[in-house]
């Protein structure tokens, strides 16, 4: 019955260039990049299949799937479960290793001229040190994201970045290993009672900025066979289920940290999404489950965030980051009641 | 090169228990091949279903102004195949393809056999007239639960030197599965080589005989995909490779055909202990 003060425009075909205006070019941890659209590691592999959807050059950056030091098989199937709005997954980890990974997913990138955030996941702290020892001698990368979240490790639960100390172990150790200059980020687990402890411990232990979120711990079970629907039991959620979750989390630790930078993800799968993680604080958003409904998605979400950035009058997207987060305006906002007409009558029928 | 576009329905008929939809397809329908696949999304922008579903290219036309044109077969299965099975002329729906790597098609013209279980037999038209156009003689089973769940009976007689129908009740044909018929059915057309395309029991079955027969087979699977387009890793299944090493293989661009004596189809929902990357040891938790 009330009228919208800000209309919410998604979308609109034909305007395409009505965004092309705003300045979309992003500062990640000193990282320059064209867009703040990234991939998120596990939903793009090493971006070679998608380049046949969209032009992988054109968008931040890839986020590669997690890779281990050895080749690794993944856990049985069925894997995956769809889910209202989300999708239950247990992947376990599967890749080529390292050696590998290196020689030919990273070779691959730098050749495409894509920019690229390798992710890397262990085991122990030993494992994640000897993959930053192994990626600092190549180099050919922006950063390194570190999966200390995934789900789908022998000792589900338990993940490094559940407690504290193991998270800022193996952050310890990562940074240790790789060169100063190379910015780390540590992927943390929504699971936990305070997501702003763990994002504390990770960025005392030499984390340049944290990626908010990996996948909630999840778990369906099939009516017809009556057993779990994954072969894995539980598994990772995400998809825009989780959004809320994430932006949450995006929220609560940029309130404790104004300057760390921060990669958001969970559930984006529109410009309109990618601009409420950026309200919220993140300085650059991947984008994970969307890409398997649209392998063009991380390109289609730029070009949408950037004609509403133009429609609200923001000019570089910079400038809308953490701008939820502005004190309250001491002018007093109109209500809709005010304006009066004949909308307040709606429920009158005659 | 796989394309995604926004394809127009052309027409939804049914088809015994199927859905036949027939798309817009310009620039998908030009370069597809048979075993080719292709994924569409369900339920619209804002749909709370978040995984598109691979359906096998069933026909390919070109149709004047619509240019390349493809049919695929619906099976209604769940809330994604019910809301598909009720789009209508001129609904428009998201389409990528075509995908995966097709069958491979013999040089010169040998004898096939095709097996086709309910909708599997889907994908053999196509194969079947590519064949055909090579001098190849096509024998060709299908088999089905009951007569309504076999799909296109018809079109097959005239696609097929023979057409041999199996299904589970006696409803239509023999009494039994496509399985019980197949090694006549090599032996009767001399086959070279067998193709098909159904559940993965019947797959591994065929393969089975076919290995035992010596002919060559190759074995169109259907595993749950949730990307279709090599991304996401839930549709592998371990496969032998040319140096003898088992590897958990993404069915969506490894396959979805593969030869039938390299699938270790037993080992389907597990990962071997001797393939590549399986861990050393089991972990007890």
């Amino acid at each position: 019955m009330s009228r919208a003060l800000i209309s919410t425009g998604g979308g609109r075909r034909g305007e395409a260039s009505r965004g092309s205006t705003v300045d979309m070019s992003t500062d990640l941890a000193g990282i320059a990049l064209p867009s703040p659209l990234l991939t998120a590691s596990g939903c793009a592999a090493a971006g070679k299949e998608l380049d046949a959807f969209m032009d992988i050059t054109q968008i931040g950056a890839v986020v590669t799937k997690s890779i281990m030091l050895k080749p690794r098989a993944g856990r049985a199937t069925p894997r995956m479960s769809e889910t209202p709005s989300g999708m239950l997954n247990s992947i376990g980890l599967q890749g080529p290793g390292i050696e590998s990974f290196i020689e030919n997913d990273l070779a691959w990138l730098a050749q495409r001229g894509a920019r690229t955030i390798v992710s890397i996941a262990g085991e122990s702290v030993d494992e994640y040190s000897r993959l930053a020892s192994k990626l600092r001698n190549v180099g050919g990368f922006e950063a390194i994201e570190v999966n200390i979240s995934c789900p789908n490790v022998a000792d589900r639960g338990q993940v490094f970045a559940c407690r504290s100390e193991s998270a800022a172990q193996v952050i310890q150790a990562v940074r240790r290993n790789s060169d100063s200059r190379t910015p780390i980020f540590a992927k943390l687990s929504p699971d936990v009672t305070d997501i702003v402890e763990i994002a504390d411990s990770v960025i005392r232990a030499g984390a340049t900025g944290v990626s908010l979120i990996n996948t909630l711990l999840g778990m369906v079970i099939d009516t017809r066979t009556l057993r779990p629907a994954l072969a894995g039991v539980t598994g990772g959620l995400s998809g825009p289920a989780v959004r809320p979750v994430a932006v949450r989390c995006v929220w609560q630790v940029r309130q404790a940290f104004p300057d760390v930078p921060i990669i958001g993800m969970g559930g984006i799968r529109s410009g309109q999404d990618a601009l409420e993680f950026l309200l919220a604080g993140a300085n650059a958003v991947s984008v994970g489950t969307a890409v398997f409904n649209d392998p063009s998605a991380p390109l289609r979400i730029h070009q949408e965030l950037a004609e509403l950035l133009a429609e609200r009058g923001f000019a570089r997207a910079a400038d809308v980051i953490s701008y939820a987060h502005r004190p309250e305006e001491t002018t007093p906002v109109r209500s809709a009641e005010d304006d009066g007409g004949v909308e307040d009558w709606d429920f009158i029928s005659e | 090169m796989p394309e995604q576009i926004m394809s127009e329905v052309l027409d939804n008929r049914r088809v015994g228990e199927y859905h036949v939809l027939s798309l817009t397809a310009p620039g998908i329908a030009e370069t597809a091949r048979p075993g080719h696949f292709v994924t569409l999304a369900m339920g619209g922008e804002e749909s709370s279903m978040v995984l598109r579903r691979a359906f096998a290219i069933h026909q390919i036309a070109s149709r004047g102004v619509y240019g390349g044109t493809l049919d695929i077969a619906v099976s209604v299965q769940g809330r994604g195949t019910t809301w598909l099975a009720a789009r209508r002329r001129h609904d428009v729906v998201s389409l990528v393809g075509p995908l995966g790597k097709p069958f491979s098609l013999p040089k010169q013209g040998v004898s096939c056999v095709l097996v086709g279980g309910g909708y599997g037999s889907a994908p053999l038209f196509l194969l079947a007239q590519e064949l055909r156009e090579r001098g190849c003689r096509v024998d060709m089973v299908i088999g089905a639960s009951t007569e309504a769940a076999l799909f296109g009976v018809l079109e097959l007689k005239r696609l097929a030197s023979s057409l041999t129908i199996t299904t589970d009740d006696g409803s239509a044909g023999v009494k039994g599965r496509v399985t019980d018929v197949l090694e006549q059915t090599i032996d009767r057309a001399g086959a070279d080589v067998v193709y098909a395309c159904g559940p993965m029991p019947m797959l591994a079955e065929v393969a089975r005989i076919s290995t035992k027969r010596r002919v060559y087979s190759q074995c169109a699977v259907e595993e749950a995909m949730a990307c279709g387009i090599g991304v996401c890793m839930t549709c592998v299944l371990p496969v032998v490779g040319d140096d003898g090493v088992t590897r958990m293989v993404r069915s969506c661009v490894d396959g979805p055909v593969f030869r039938g004596d390299r699938v270790r189809w037993q080992d389907i929902g597990t990962v071997p202990s001797d393939a590549f990357g399986a861990p050393e040891t089991e972990v007890v938790t």
